[in-house]
């Protein structure tokens, strides 16, 4: 098989062009490999081959984002290259926001795979651990070595399109992408290990960081309840008896859509449950129990509501992604104001 | 309280005229056993199979795993209040036989339980997939009500398990274990220096296929309370639960909760555990309030240092986790919580519904929504048409060569939350 | 309108309507049907009440 071709970027420092006094350097290429890229070629072995180095000065990169990118970008890509690597940037800045912005760009724009290093606390990580793979490295290039160990073999990965694992198997930082892999101890074990570190004040690190959730602004109140249309929305799975969309029982890949013209009632031989994470006799019973068609078809004939939308939508909020929920209420809100709708009662399981 | 439990080690099941243990070999005679269910007037015809590691056999739907044991001194007998009546159990000693289970399968709803694959892919995820199992499948009467249905199979694991343990009763142990936990003051004089540690296990109680019994008790009509860890060993607790069966106690995790057995491994040495406090998982908030006040309570009239917290099942219960982790640690005893996640197919969402920054030290037992393909097997026992409705498959899930397409959630197990597995997620 | 509440606090709902159980969020079917239509028209009018109501943070509607 053919060597990859890889690029390297680095700043003026590693190419030693020169140190701060050299950091407006614009960019320019050069053919094989300079400084670092030695031990990167080395550890590549007769895998791949770095074939260019990109240079370029950490001011000049950071104060003509724009046009220093699409410069480097120009550069890179004549090479044509299979992976490029940037940096690693350790605890330098500039350095570290040059390394991802490239990095980044590349992947996006060149569709080709690209990696950097950096030391956890460096700003790059912020901004880019979402977008790219960073390598953990430590906070200054006496960590060179250890540095190209990881990221010459997991870069390789990358260029072969092989299964990338879990961030600590692999050694980049956390990106949110959860990525199951099997430990060397079971979980009980593990926990009696935390448990004892956090009793004695020792470090330890959490599997999972807790997440934050989002926020959004409350809508103003309705003015006059008596003429608005209301909705209703659930995620207690009610479906038409059969579960005509085969809505799955746990973790929803879609959502369904239900026409109640007409449905004063939700029975037991016309609605049920699709979920299956609640005991789901008392729903497959009376869904008004979940979905409160009944009462609201009531305030609607007493003028206490204005009308009861047409459609109702549900789905099964047991084990679904937040990400799929989130596409789900989108989609369905798009609907929902299109068709005048004013207010919407979601109810949950 | 101690127990020795005694282990005799099984490495192979076949059916046989006589039913005995000789020679690491579990015999079986299949009318005997049969009868002996049917004696349920609510179970209309009972099967049986054989599943051993590395055959190409899938075991779906499964309702339980159970490890047949047999008390041998002691008071009480194995599953009190359920299959022996109540007495206090966890001392003396208990045989058991290491190695096999009964494994209850039967349609009781449309979405339900779970996949166990003997070999291949899938039977890295369960840990069933090791033993040598017999598979009991059970048909209800006509006309059974869910509930009664759930209950009369539950019923068969355990008779059956009860009926395979009696045949070790007087063999001779393999190897022999042994666990004591003393009370408060003695375990206080024994290790005044050791950080004090108890386990607050969450059970999940929310109604049809989401029950747990304690001493035949549904626990989400008690509130939190306190046992002493062997009695776990004796089925003190069992299970009644196995929708998304990828993170719900099949009884044998109850009789093996890896959390007594790992803190026990370190007892008089890095730690003193005291004991344990169960607590459920209940469908009204003012359960969740009432019940994790309680944890809290009881943790803090422990006198301990820190506690375990394992969660059982995900959504609702995991603000329980939180509520238990938050309500202990203000109580200033440190905590680990283990869970597992839902964080989407492509692991990129929030993996818990809950959240709270008192939670800084988490256990995972991986992502239950990641997606395996588990290949066709020789053999599948029980009714595989279901695999596009258990929870974690979908429309399609059940492809034409007779792979199945699935969530991590579907495999029984896979995504345990006693930490009952190496599998995790970062 | 939902039972825990805690979940729809973390989960960032502007207007919270606690309800009755998970498996029955609008019912007790424990009564008969005429008083669990009542709670479901308590439960409602609340809901109505929300959404009526001007808030500028998280709300819950006991």
């Amino acid at each position: 098989m053919a060597k990859f071709r890889v690029v390297h970027y680095i700043n003026q420092f590693f190419a030693q062009v020169g140190g701060e006094e050299k950091a407006d350097h614009r960019p320019e290429s050069r053919e094989g490999f300079v400084g670092p890229g030695m031990a990167f070629n080395a550890a590549f072995g007769d895998k791949a081959e770095i074939v260019g180095t990109v240079i370029c000065g950490d001011s000049y990169f950071n104060e003509n984002l724009e046009t220093a990118t699409k410069e480097v970008l120009g550069l890179i890509s004549s090479f044509k290259p299979d992976l490029v690597i940037a940096g690693p940037a350790f605890n330098a800045g500039r350095y570290g926001m040059a390394c991802g912005t490239v990095a980044a760009a590349v992947e996006r724009e060149l569709d080709i795979p690209a990696i950097t290093g950096m030391y956890k606390e460096n700003p790059g990580v912020d901004s880019f651990k979402k977008d790219i793979y960073i390598i953990e490295t430590k906070n200054s290039a006496a960590g060179m070595r250890d540095a190209v160990k990881v990221m010459a073999p997991f870069a390789l990965k990358l260029a072969a399109g092989e299964e990338i694992g879990a961030s600590v198997e692999e050694g980049y930082i956390p990106n949110g992408i959860r990525v199951n892999f099997f430990e060397e101890k079971r979980g009980s074990e593990r926990a009696v290990d935390m448990l004892l570190a956090k009793l004695a004040g020792k470090p330890f690190t959490t599997e999972f960081p807790m997440p934050d959730f989002d926020r959004v602004e409350p809508k103003p109140a309705i003015v006059d309840i008596s003429k608005a249309t209301i909705a209703l929305v659930t995620s207690g799975g009610i479906v038409p008896k059969g579960n005509p969309d085969r809505i799955e029982s746990s973790s929803a890949s879609k959502y369904g859509k239900y026409d109640i013209e007409g449905v004063f009632d939700l029975t037991e031989s016309t609605y049920e449950t699709a979920h299956g994470g609640y005991d789901p006799v008392y729903a497959n019973l009376d869904a008004d129990r979940v979905l409160p068609v009944d009462i609201l078809r009531e305030y609607e004939k007493d003028g206490k509501i204005g009308k009861l939308h047409r459609y109702f939508y549900s789905t099964t909020g047991n084990g679904t992604a937040v990400a799929s929920a989130k596409a789900y209420a989108a989609a369905i809100g798009k609907e929902l104001v299109a068709d005048g709708v004013d207010a919407v009662i979601l109810t949950s399981t | 309280m101690k127990l020795e439990l005694g282990n005799i080690f099984i490495h192979d099941i076949q059916f046989d005229d006589l039913s005995r243990v000789e020679n690491g070999v579990l015999y079986i005679n299949e009318e005997e056993l049969r009868e002996h269910l049917l004696e349920d007037e609510n179970i209309s015809s009972v099967s049986f199979d054989i599943a051993k590691p590395g055959e190409s056999v899938r075991i779906m739907p499964v309702k339980d795993v159970i490890e047949p044991r047999v008390k041998v001194e002691g008071r009480g007998g194995v599953f009190p209040g359920v299959i022996s009546k109540v007495d206090t159990v966890g001392s003396g000693r208990t045989n058991v036989l290491k190695g096999a289970a009964v494994v209850t399968t039967g349609t009781i709803v449309g979405f339900q339980e779970g996949i166990i694959d003997m070999s291949g892919p899938g039977a890295d995820y369960t840990p069933f997939s090791k033993l040598n199992n017999l598979v009991v499948i059970c048909e209800p009467v006509e006309g059974l009500k869910q509930h009664a249905h759930e209950k009369a199979v539950r019923f068969a694991g355990l008779k059956a398990a009860a009926y395979l343990g009696r045949l070790a009763k007087d063999l001779e142990a393999d190897e022999v274990e042994s666990f004591e936990t003393p009370s408060l003051i003695e375990s206080f004089r024994q290790y005044p220096d050791l950080p004090r540690v108890a386990y607050v296990q969450m059970l999940q109680t929310q109604g049809l296929l989401h029950d747990t019994y304690v001493y035949g008790v549904d626990m989400k009509q008690s509130i939190t309370t306190m046992l002493y860890p062997t009695e776990l060993m004796d089925g003190a607790i069992i299970s009644g639960n196995c929708v998304s069966a990828c993170d719900k106690n099949t009884t044998y995790h109850h009789l093996n909760n890896p959390v007594i057995r790992d803190l026990y491994a370190r007892h008089g040495k890095e730690l003193n555990f005291v004991g344990m406090i169960i607590t459920n998982e209940n469908v009204y908030l003012a359960d969740k309030e009432r019940s994790s006040d309680w944890s809290a309570k009881l943790a803090e009239f422990l006198g301990v240092d820190g506690v375990i917290i394992s969660q059982e099942g995900f959504g609702n219960p995991d603000t329980d986790l939180i509520m238990n982790c938050k309500k202990i640690e203000a109580k200033g005893i440190k905590t680990v919580i283990i869970t597992d996640e839902y964080a989407g197919r492509d692991g990129a969402s929030q993996s818990l519904a809950d959240a709270d920054i008192s939670a800084n030290a988490v256990v995972t037992g991986g992502n239950a929504n990641m997606v395996v393909n588990l290949p066709p097997m020789e053999k599948v026992i029980g009714h595989v048409k279901l695999a596009d409705t258990i929870a974690g498959g979908f429309d399609g899930s059940l492809q034409p060569d007779g792979s199945i397409v699935v969530e991590l959630q579907a495999i029984t197990g896979a995504t345990n939350e006693l930490g009952f597995n190496r599998l995790s997620a970062r | 309108m939902c039972t825990v509440v805690p979940i729809s606090l973390t989960v960032g709902a502007n207007r919270i309507v606690p309800t009755v159980a998970i498996p029955h969020p609008l019912g007790n079917p424990a009564l008969p049907l005429e008083e669990e239509q009542e709670i479901r028209r308590k439960l409602l009018d609340k809901a109505l009440k929300a959404l009526t109501t001007e808030v500028s943070e998280q709300t819950v509607f006991e």
